[in-house]
This record gives structure tokens, sequence and C-alpha cells, in this order.
């Protein structure tokens, strides 16, 4: 197997300097930061949940409005986003393992790509926010349909709201792509510096389950928004 | 030579690369089929089935990328709480919304 | 028993006085010095909130609205609801009593997150800041619940601040449940099982998974709100195809529970107070600490008991109407095993235990006026009424206040080092019980004769009823602003305090008053029993000096 590039010295040293004064030891403070986190994610979970609940209610209720609006989506660039998250969770999987490992130069690359991908991401999320936009299929007083075919929309009103959970639901999720774009930022610059070693790489392996989660929330957005119908634009 | 293989924090399981990369095959691949599977008119079961691949895929991140298999129970009930919380939330808003015409319809 | 005469007049080193200059505050992780910085915080917000109950009590002295315009009213019991609820209520006993106290009873040096816990306090301030600022720059008149499309379309008063101020805040409110409940399984001492955890730990427990499930779903919904009212976008809005009863479900989800989060620190402040002065173990303990987990995970299943006249379906508040029966027995099984705690006790009357005796009989009051409110066809005749304002102050005030200030008299020797001065006190919870019963009694009696709630003139024939009710206000107020004055009195000339005043059993009360920093010299070891009354040891080891 390689070898890592870190001492046995280092990495007793460098979790000693991160051991907090209250915990007991290193394995308590692992333990405890990372239930925090996935503690956090739950609540993630519920913030997005709320959003979830009102596309619930009217897609039950508008279903025909929210098919003619999904099909101004264009389903290949949803479907190149959403393969780009996963390869950047498997990069990101990755870079935390070469972190448990203590392969400082591996992790780094890895994260860098996984930045990346995310960058990747959201530079696609910005095409097709910009061709909603240059169509006034955007929630407002501004607002303006046509459908994929050119027929007269069967309830624009309600497909005003189907746009309107789209912004809020993809743009919420952007945003919280662009908090893990910056987090794993940081820790790209604190590991090349040498601060995880195989005793003590918390920040990354947390880092590394939030990022995953964001990628879990688009897993359900793209489906939901995305796919609808089977005529899709193009 | 001094391997950090061997100061692994020793409760943390350490996944071997082939599986990662298996499980990221395994998600590109149900990507395809949702895609797939969306082309294709199943009038109701459209929904169930793209909800059904999301959810694989969602399991395995959770699983394997977010390593929940590997971990405490604690973590296993902080998960399944959340899932039971949004099913509470999703569930009840929907007492209201699918009985609303029940009034006016006939039962 | 501890001879408080033989205790050093030179200061021992203690969380107080162990740094100082502002600093030394300002950039604390000690979770004892955060509780304070709260403390601090919640007292102005609660006088804020104060002042507007007293305008809005002044105006309802006569019949005409002549005190103030309707529009201006609206902003009175708008802002003393949304101060009163959210930064006062519910960080009230889990900020101040529970970050001071909390790690302590688990045996640890500090939570599991202290610079979360700072940071905590920060969003706070924050929040308030903010809120304060909508308020000053010309108020909000939605009322506490923002019900829509009047608070995204209709209303001219500053909702986005307002609604910002409270998303800011929620993200306090999540980072304290989220802190409680890591600390809670995590950072225990050894021997110390859930079974032997403190009934306060257990309840501010199940008010943290409150917190932690339910404020983001508040947060998501008042930032729809406020996006909707900058852009002009209709989730909410019936003209642009929104559906303004999807803002109360998302809004309620959250609110109901959130009474929850509430109440739930304040019972777990009185088991501790009962037990203590009734010299014996609490009654059913087990019952009581899955009491409160069932109250948390119930109160989230009945939020629509809200919207039975909104236009829900009959079915869905048929549903809701049921469940919100259920919620009310974990609450009766509290109220039964303290009564049952205090039986063939040995009660002293000390004032934390007349603050516990008032909620207990407030709380049981205003319980069961729910329980009508619960009804349907009796929520028709009243909701929206007195009746409805009258219980959840019963609830609110004569239960979740009553047990802040219980729990404040209890832990103040504790966390200050003095003794308050007992007679002051006692005479303050009289005050406080006389002026709350005649205050809120007669607000039953005008909602169920059909005074309705937030207007600002009512027919002559209630004028009586509501003249007593501000004349009791004046008393309450009274009531509260003596412990202002007697505790701040307290820190310069109150008798030096033991490390157990009350000869409590409990790991807090085997620290000094104040404690050091850290707390513990050593991790404690727990070999016993939850409120071993029976077997107290008499103070053989005092962990930490």
């Amino acid at each position: 197997m390689a070898t890592s590039d870190v001492t046995v010295d280092n990495d007793l040293r460098n979790a000693e300097r991160a051991l907090q004064h209250h915990f007991a030891d290193m394995e308590q403070q692992q333990e405890t930061s990372t239930f925090g986190m996935w503690m956090f994610l739950l609540t993630e979970i519920m913030f997005f949940g709320g959003l979830f609940t009102a596309y619930l209610v009217y897609r039950s209720s508008y279903y025909q409005a929210f098919v003619e609006g999904s099909q101004k989506m264009n389903i290949w660039l949803g479907a190149t986003n959403t393969a780009v998250l996963i390869c950047s969770s498997l990069t990101m999987a990755l870079g935390v393992r070469a972190a448990q490992t203590g392969r400082r130069k591996l992790m780094v690359v890895l994260l860098l790509i996984t930045i990346l991908f995310g960058l990747g991401f959201l530079g696609i999320k910005g095409i097709e926010y910009h061709e909603h936009w240059t169509h006034h299929e955007f929630p407002g007083p501004d607002f303006h349909f046509e459908t994929i075919d050119k027929t007269p929309p069967v309830d624009p009103t309600h497909t005003e709201i189907y746009f309107s959970l789209y912004w809020a639901m993809t743009g919420l999720h952007a945003l919280h792509m662009v908090i893990g774009v910056g987090l794993v930022s940081w820790l790209v610059i604190a590991g090349w510096m040498g601060a995880f070693t195989p005793s003590y790489f918390t920040p990354v392996e947390i880092i590394g389950l939030y990022w995953h989660f964001v990628d879990l929330v688009w897993i359900y957005l793209f489906p939901l928004l995305y796919l609808i119908s089977k005529k899709h634009g193009g | 030579m001094n391997h950090a293989q061997e100061h692994i924090a020793p409760e943390s399981h350490l996944s071997p690369v082939g599986l990662y990369v298996g499980i990221w095959a395994t998600l590109m691949v149900c990507t395809g089929l949702t895609v797939f599977a969306a082309s294709i008119d199943l009038g109701i079961f459209n929904i169930v089935v793209a909800l059904l691949i999301a959810t694989i895929k969602g399991t395995l991140v959770v699983l394997f990328f977010m390593h929940l298999k590997y971990s405490s129970r604690l973590t296993m009930v902080t998960v399944i709480a959340a899932l039971f919380w949004l099913f509470l939330m999703f569930s009840l808003t929907l007492t209201d919304y699918l009985t609303r015409h029940w009034a006016t319809g006939g039962i | 028993m501890e001879m408080a005469t033989a205790l050093q007049t030179v200061e021992t080193e203690n969380y107080l006085n162990s740094n100082y200059g502002i600093k030394s505050w300002l950039l604390t992780t000690d979770h004892k010095r955060i509780a304070m910085l709260y403390l601090m915080s919640i007292t102005v917000m609660f006088w804020i909130g104060g002042f507007f109950a007293m305008m809005i009590r002044l105006e309802l002295l006569t019949p005409a609205g002549d005190l103030v315009t309707s529009d201006t009213y609206n902003k009175l019991f708008s802002m003393h609801g949304i101060i009163m609820v959210f930064f006062f209520l519910i960080p009230s006993v889990p900020a101040v009593i529970g970050n001071f106290v909390i790690p302590m009873m688990v045996g640890a040096k500090d939570l599991a997150f202290p610079r979360v816990n700072l940071l905590s306090w920060y969003i706070y301030m924050l929040g308030a800041c903010t809120a304060l600022f909508a308020m000053v720059t010309g108020g909000v008149d939605t009322g506490w619940t923002f019900y829509t499309p009047f608070s995204t379309t209709y209303s001219n008063t500053h909702v986005i601040g307002a609604a910002i101020g409270i998303f800011i805040t929620g993200f306090s409110s999540i980072l304290t449940g989220l802190n409680f409940i890591v600390t809670i399984h995590r950072m225990r001492a050894p021997g110390l099982t859930w079974r032997r955890l403190p009934l306060f730990c257990w309840s501010n427990y199940a008010a943290a998974l409150i917190m932690v499930l339910g404020t983001p779903v508040i947060a998501i919904t008042l930032l729809l709100v406020a996006l909707e009212r900058a852009f002009n976008i209709g989730v909410f809005n019936p003209q642009l195809g929104g559906d303004p009863l999807l803002f109360q479900h998302l809004f309620w989800f959250y609110s109901h529970p959130a009474v929850y989060i509430m109440i739930l620190p304040g019972m777990g402040v009185i088991s501790e107070i009962v037990t203590c002065f009734s010299r014996k173990r609490v009654f059913g303990y087990e019952f009581v600490a899955l009491a409160s987990i069932a109250i948390a995970v119930l109160g989230f299943v009945v939020w629509a008991h809200h919207m039975f006249v909104a236009g829900i379906s009959v079915y869905a508040a048929l549903v809701f109407s049921l469940l919100s029966y259920l919620v009310a027995i974990p609450s009766a099984v509290k109220v039964f095993n303290w009564t049952a705690t205090m039986y063939k006790g040995s009660i002293s009357y000390n004032t934390p235990m007349l603050y516990a005796f008032g909620f207990i009989g407030l709380f049981t009051i205003g319980g069961l006026t729910g329980i009508f409110l619960a009804s349907l066809g009796l929520d028709v005749h009243v909701h929206d009424t007195y009746f409805v304002v009258a219980h959840f102050h019963y609830v609110m005030v004569g239960g979740m206040v009553m047990a802040y200030m219980a729990g404040l008299h209890f832990w103040w020797p504790k966390m200050t080092g003095r003794m308050y001065p007992e007679a002051w006190a006692k005479l303050s919870a009289l005050l406080v019980f006389v002026g709350f019963n005649t205050t809120f009694f007669p607000q039953f009696i005008l909602g169920y004769m059909g005074m309705p709630r937030r207007y600002h003139a009512y027919p002559p024939e209630f004028q009586v009823l509501n003249v007593l009710s501000t004349a009791g206000a004046s008393i309450l107020a009274v009531g509260y602003v003596l412990p202002m004055i007697y505790f701040l009195w307290s820190l310069r000339y109150g008798e030096q305090a033991p490390p157990n005043p009350w000869n409590a059993v409990g790991l807090e009360w085997m620290t000094a008053s104040p404690p050091p920093t850290h707390n513990f010299d050593e991790t404690p070891i727990v070999t016993w029993e939850a409120y071993d009354y029976e077997h107290q040891p008499q103070e053989e080891v005092t962990v930490g000096h």
C-alpha cells in the first residue's frame, strides 16, 4: 500500500493540539463532532422539508400546471448536473479517505477536484437560470409563460407557483452549494498546511457529510422538478 | 517507516476505494435509468418509479458515502427521526388537502 | 449542613472573577458566562415586551378606542407577541438556566460545542436588534402569527424586517437545541445513565428535539413570506394562485410545538424544585421522563387545532382535534406525579417552592382550558376571543414565567454566589400570583361572553372586567419589578451563598457557589440514583473547590 506522508509523531502532536479541553479524549471529540453534524443535517432536512411540503401540496392540487412548467426544464442540463454532483461526492468521499490514511497531497487534489465539480454545477445552473430569466419564467409581475408546444397554457397562474418553487428550491440548494464550496476551500488550505492527520481529520469528515447531504437534496430535486412529464424542452 | 495506516483512529472504518467507485457507478446508472423511465408513459407510476430510484440513490449516498452503515446506532436513529418528521409534516398536511373536496363531493 | 458563617470572605476563583474586562465576556466560551449574557439580553426584551403589554391594557381600560388608533393597537399586540414569544419565552429557561446548569448536571466541563454556544448568543442579539429596529422604525401589525395574504401583500408595516429578525433568532434556538442534545448524549459523566439523569435534563432534551426539528420550518416559511413580499411572488397569495392556508400549516407546524419548547424546560425546573423542597424522590421518575418525550412528539401532530375555523377540511379537523386531546395526557401525568411527590413529603415553603405551587395550579387551569379549545364545537364559539388569550397566558405566564422565576430563585445562589432576600421574594411571588389571576381570569369570562381578541375597542358591557384585568396587570408588574431590584441588590449586599443552600441532590450542587470556570477538578463518577433524598450523602466529597 502507498505510504502516507505523515509521521507518527506529527500525527500524535496534531491530535494533541486539536483536542479541546472539555473532551476526555480525541475519540469523544470526534464522535461528538460527527453527531453534531448529523444533527445539523437533520435541521437542514426540515428546512428544505418546508419547501417540499409546499411542492407536495401544490403539485397534488394543480398537476397539469406543474406538468407544463416542468416541460420547460432542460432535462439534459439537469441530468448532467446530477452526474456532476455524483462525481463530486465520489471525489469528496475519496478525499476524506485520503485524510484518514494520511495522504495529504492526494487529499488536497481530490478536494480541489470536488470544488471544480461544485463550480461546474453552479455554472450549469447559472446557464439554466439565465435561460429561464430571459424567457420571463420568473414569478412576479413580469412572469410570462409559453408552453413547450405553443398551445395555450392550461393554468398559467399555478404554473407560476411551479416556477416559484423551482427558483426557491434550486436557489436554496445553490446557496448551500456555494457554502459547501467555501467550506471545502478552507479544507484545501488548512489541509495543505498539514492540519489533518489520521488521528485528527474531523473537519474533513464532517464537511464531507455536509457535501453529500447537498448532493442528496439534488437527487430528489431533479426528478421532482425536471421529470414530471415525458415531453421535455431541449 | 511510519505508515499512517497503523494510526487510523480506532473507531474509524476505512472503506476500500473500490467500494466508493462501485457506488458511484451505481448512482450514475440510476441517474440514466431515471431519465429513461421519465420518457416512458407509465401514468400514475411515473412518480412512483422516479421517487423509488431517487430513494435508492439517496440510500446509497447515506449508507456508503456518509458512512451510516458504519456509524453508531444513535446516528441511525437521527436519520430515521428526520425521515419520520418529514413524513409527519407531509402526511398530516395532506389530511387537509386531500379531503377538502369530500364535504362537497359526497361521503 | 452547611455553615455559611464559616465560609471565607476572601473570594475564591470562580467563573465570574477569573477574568476581567468586556473582551473576556464578549469572547467567552464558558457556558456559565454565556448564560449570564443571555440573562441580560432576555431581561431587556422582557421589559420591552412588557411595555407593549402595558400599552394594550391601558387602551383596554375604556370601551372606546381612544388611547391609540386601531392601526397602532395592531402594532402593539403584534410586537408584544413577537417579543414575548420569540425573544423571551423560547430562550428563557434553556438559554439562561439550561446553559448554566446542564453541563454541571451531566458532570461535564462545558457544553459539547462551546464556540457554537457563543455564536448562538450573537445570532440571538443580531435577530433581536433586527426585530427591534423594524419595530422602532415603524412597527409590524400582522400579529405574531403573520397570516397571509395580509402580511405578504396588504400590510404597510415592516413585515420583512420583523420576519428576518425572527428568522435569524431561529438559528440561535436551533444551535442551542443541537448543543443540548449532543451534550446530553455524549458528555455524561461515567455512571450517569439516562435513568439517573435529572429531569431538568430530560425536559430540556425534549425541548431541544423540538427546537431542532421545528424551527427550520418556520425559518423557511418566514423566508418565503419575506420573498413574497419583496418580489410579489404568489406562494401564499390567493390572487396569484397560492393558498393562505398553506402558510398557516407551515407556520403552526413550528409554532404549536414551540409552545412546548417554552413549557417543557419550565416543567423541568418544577421537577427539580418539587423534589428538593419535598425532600423526596420524584414519584414515577420514568413516567415523568417519558412524558417529556411524549409531549415533544405529540406536540408535532396537533398544529391544525389553530386552524379549525380557517377553512381546513372538517375531516382533517377531526383528526387534529383527537390528537390534541391526546397531547394533554403526558402533561397530566406530570402534574399527578408532582403532586404525588409532595404527598407525605417534608415541604418547605421557600420562594422557589411557592412559584412551583403557583405553576402547578395555574398550568393545570391553562391546560384544561386548552382541552376546551381542542373541542371543535367549543372552538367555533371561543376562537379569536379572549378565552384563547386567557388560556395561553395561563400556561405561558401562570405556567412558564412562574417556572422561570422559580428557577432563577432556585439557582441564583449557584449562579451568583449570593442569596436573594427571602422575605421580599415571597412577597413578590404573592404579588405575581394575585396580580396574574386578577389580570387573566376575567379574560376567560370576557372571551366566553364574546369579546374578540385583537380589537382596540369593545362593547361597554365588557368594561368592568377589562378594568379589573388592567388593575391586575399593574399588580403583576410590581411583582416583576421587585425581583429586578432585589436580585440586583443581592449581587452586592446579599448573603454569601454556600455550595448547596437548599441541600439539594445533584452534581451542580457539589460545586462551589459560584462555580469555577472548569466546573469540576476531576470528572465525577456517579454512583447514586437521581433525587436520592432518602440516602442523601452528607457532602463527603466536594468536587471542585
